[in-house]
């Protein structure tokens, strides 16, 4: 049991001020443009819900939301079961298994626009090592710069690169927490491979899976960098995500009224969908 | 080793080819890489690494990303550590409340933060400097480094802390010197999942800074402009930024996975 005491609040307070100071002066600032309009000179007009309203029956918001949503469907649909997959072949114990996790976590800790870099010279059509065997040993025709379907294989192959060790790492975090116990009882009731996946196995990772959609909804909802200097949206705007839109339009085209209703928009997507998951993937716990 | 084996280790393989890439083009020279395909450096050179290590704006790139994540990792864990605690041991008013907040802050787009941060941190004078960043980037990182501090101390029994306190241990000492060492795991984790986040974040570290605090990953973008496209200083200044990221990773080997299974996290 916590003990009720009221001073804990001292405890928490420079955490309160430093993260406020970095929210919610900002987060106002973002307020205060979505409701007027500039044109400069620090001169603003009250503008009311006009931009919001502009926002949410725009095409061009419906497209990327659109694309948004499939990229990090995608994503997830990809990368949380071959992570899982991926942990459960892994070994639980010996000299290989810091080998593995250290060569697993390595892609996440390369700066996001390096891992961009990094897959644009390895996709060139005609002198990167998988654009080469691509083109030139299989004779497909690929070019992520022409073709839509291309640039998409790509991006969602960057990020299943990326991030999917994130999954493994959490999701065998949780396996290797299980007692051997566990496994010799199932063992002598004949369980099958799947069974013991099933009851033992899936049931104890069920927390730091749910750390890992979430982590991996989040992070992948709000992707800027890595598609952006892989394909910078393109060709058109076929693989302009939310972000790279919200850039565009706020550092671009300078329209701070509607980046900024935007703003507000995707930020109460995203969170509206990390409680929704949230709370589906807790419900059971709450009985 | 069993035929399961085979699994982790073509993970690998995908993991590391585009890897292998990168370090192998950064031996090349410009020439080579633009004449043609060839699997391995066919004239082998240094002259990339040689480049960025005799030219300050390239190697104060490195410093400058050092320097703000350093004090990140250092900040954000120092300050979460108190409050993590005070999340795990105590109720008060409006506990949960400020910890879904806190959380939430996770889950901004770092994009939606950039402009105003930028005129934030202009109008402190603050901008172009490491605090700046490092600030910035606390957005992040304060709320992971709570949540997972949270999860470490929650699973250490409160008798702890009752003896220690019955022991005549003050707050301050006991905290210091009993508390924090048994949850050395959590700390490790903590502080790895900052630095990670510290030093692949860019989008931030670029709007916050100009010249003074450049960090590496944006001096990288300029040899697209200058010079034409310089694709093997590229690749080197790209392997180099791998360096920091596997040293760190080798330390808290032994942690993260005992350490994600001991925490809530």
């Amino acid at each position: 049991m916590k003990t009720e005491n009221q001073r804990a609040w001292f405890l928490v307070l420079p955490v309160l001020v430093l993260v406020a100071f970095n929210a919610l002066i900002p987060m106002m600032t973002v307020v205060n443009y979505s409701v007027q309009e500039t044109f400069g000179d620090n001169l603003f007009f009250w503008q009311g819900l006009d931009w919001y309203e502009q926002i949410l029956t725009s095409e061009r918001f419906h497209a990327a939301l659109g694309r948004q949503f499939l990229f990090t469907g995608l994503i997830l649909v990809i990368e949380v079961p071959l992570g899982i997959a991926i942990a459960l072949s892994m070994p639980r114990q010996g000299f290989w298994v810091p080998v593995c996790l250290v060569l697993m976590a390595l892609p996440m800790l390369i700066p996001w626009n390096v891992v961009g870099a990094m897959w644009n010279i390895f996709t060139l059509p005609d002198i990167g090592l998988l654009g080469y065997f691509l083109n030139h040993t299989l004779g497909i025709n690929y070019d992520m710069t022409q073709d839509p379907l291309a640039a998409w294989i790509t991006i969602v192959t960057m990020d299943v690169w990326h991030w999917t060790s994130l999954v493994v790492l959490l999701a065998y975090a949780g396996l290797v927490s299980i007692p051997d116990a566990y496994y010799q009882a199932a063992k002598i009731d004949g369980a099958s491979n799947w069974a013991v996946f099933r009851f033992i196995q899936l049931p104890k990772m069920k927390t730091v899976l749910t750390i890992a959609i979430l982590l991996r909804f989040m992070d992948s909802f709000n992707i800027y960098t890595e598609p952006f200097v892989l394909t910078g949206g393109g060709p058109g705007n076929s693989t302009t995500l939310l972000s790279i839109d919200l850039v565009k339009m706020a550092l671009g085209q300078f329209d701070l009224g509607p980046a900024a209703a935007m703003s507000l928009i995707y930020f109460a997507i995203t969170l509206g969908v990390s409680w929704l998951f949230y709370t589906l993937m807790t419900k059971d716990d709450l009985n | 080793m069993q035929k399961r084996s085979i699994v982790p280790i073509v993970y690998i393989l995908f993991l590391m080819l585009p890897i292998y890439w990168l370090v192998a083009m950064s031996f090349k020279t410009t020439n080579e890489i633009l004449a043609g395909f060839s699997l391995f450096p066919q004239t082998f050179t240094w002259d990339n690494y040689i480049t960025i290590f005799t030219d300050p704006t390239w190697y104060w790139g490195y410093i400058n990303s050092i320097i703000y994540v350093s004090i990140n990792t250092v900040l954000s864990v120092t300050v979460a550590l108190p409050a993590a605690y005070a999340f795990s041991r105590y109720r008060f008013l409006g506990d949960k409340h400020l910890f879904f907040w806190l959380l939430t802050n996770r889950m901004a787009p770092a994009a939606v933060f950039a402009l105003p941060f930028f005129q934030l941190y202009s109008a402190v004078g603050f901008f172009d400097t490491h605090i700046a960043v490092a600030l910035a980037h606390c957005l992040f990182n304060i709320p992971l480094a709570v949540w997972i501090l949270e999860g470490f101390m929650s699973s250490v029994p409160k008798e702890l802390d009752e003896t220690a306190f019955v022991d005549g241990y003050s707050f301050p000492r006991f905290f210091t010197t009993i508390f924090i060492p048994s949850i050395k795991a959590g700390v490790g984790v903590a502080a790895f999942f900052c630095f990670m986040f510290s030093w692949v974040e860019l989008l931030l570290a670029k709007t916050l800074t100009a010249v003074e605090a450049k960090p590496i990953a944006a001096t990288m973008t300029r040899t697209a402009s200058s010079a034409g496209y310089e694709l093997g200083l590229l690749a080197a200044a790209g392997t180099l930024t791998i360096i920091p990221g596997a040293i760190v990773i080798y330390f808290v080997r032994n942690y993260i996975a005992k350490g994600f299974a001991m925490g809530r996290v």
